[in-house]
């Protein structure tokens, strides 16, 4: 048993969480708006896990887990749209991808 | 134990260090290692909390997996256009929220302390006797109790396969 307190780990988790929103919101670059994503998912497993290890359960292993396998196909999926946006427009800027605006 | 504490520091300031470079970096190449020491430092904290199957899968296939696809995505494409230009958007109305709404979360737990856990109660029962190491508790947990959602995971994994290939192909 740990002598760290569960809570260290939450706050932990929560400060991850707001750097991947951060990033999601101001960066410009789609790579690193995707990089972003992976930050908040991150950070919502170690909260899976800091709970499972407190209630000593290996559900939320298991949902960490299962998070990971839709990282690992989203991952797959978008960048293959990076790849296609890039490729018809040339540019990675999402301000530039704003077709559905006009 | 102050070995705990002192590795959960150690992993702590690689994760968000790892973190804030992630999301400042110019050059996404630079966010992408970067975000590679942030994953890994969750790995070792994955491995304080002792989830030895989730370190190694953390590190195989994130890490190994979709880091390196990302390098190869951040290669394929030209990045020194946007390098060039202006990093960040003008959100902050949106991103305030966000900050302020986390700051509230945790100044009510901090707050509330220990009472705002009611379910954090440290368990007396451990599913399965100590003799068994973790990845045999996930399994058998995993295929019995979960074992739908571990096949649609496999059908959105096929899914997803098919979906990049068409994508990324010029032509079917």
């Amino acid at each position: 048993m740990t002598e760290v307190p569960i809570s260290w780990f939450l706050t932990l988790s929560a400060v991850l969480f707001v750097l991947g929103v951060a990033g999601f919101l101001f960066r410009r670059n789609i790579i690193t708006v995707f990089m972003s994503i992976e930050l908040m998912l991150n950070a919502v497993n170690l909260t899976f896990i800091t709970f499972s290890y407190q209630l000593k359960r290996v559900n939320g292993h298991l949902f960490a887990f299962f998070v990971m396998v839709v990282a690992a196909a989203e991952a797959a999926v978008g960048l293959a749209i990076i790849l296609t946006i890039f490729k018809n427009r040339g540019t990675l800027n999402i301000d530039d991808v704003d077709s559905m605006k006009n | 134990m102050l070995i705990d504490t002192v590795l959960f520091y150690m992993f702590a300031a690689l994760v968000l260090g790892g973190g804030v470079l992630t999301i400042t970096r110019r050059n996404a190449v630079h966010s992408a290692i970067s975000l590679i020491v942030s994953l890994l430092g969750v790995a070792g904290l994955y491995l304080l909390q002792q989830a030895e199957f989730l370190f190694a899968v953390q590190i195989v296939l994130y890490v190994g997996g979709i880091m390196v696809l990302f390098l190869f995505v951040i290669m394929l494409v030209n990045l020194d256009l946007a390098a060039k230009e202006r990093q960040f958007n003008k959100q902050w109305l949106v991103a305030l929220a966000a900050v302020a709404a986390v700051a509230a979360e945790i100044g009510y737990f901090i707050y509330r302390g220990k009472d705002a856990f009611h379910i954090a109660e440290p368990a007396t029962m451990a599913l399965a006797p100590p003799a068994l190491g973790n990845t045999e508790m996930l399994a058998d947990t995993l295929f019995s109790e979960y074992l739908l959602p571990f096949e649609i995971a496999s059908i959105l994994l096929l899914v997803a396969v098919v979906g990049a290939v068409v994508m990324a192909k010029k032509r079917i």
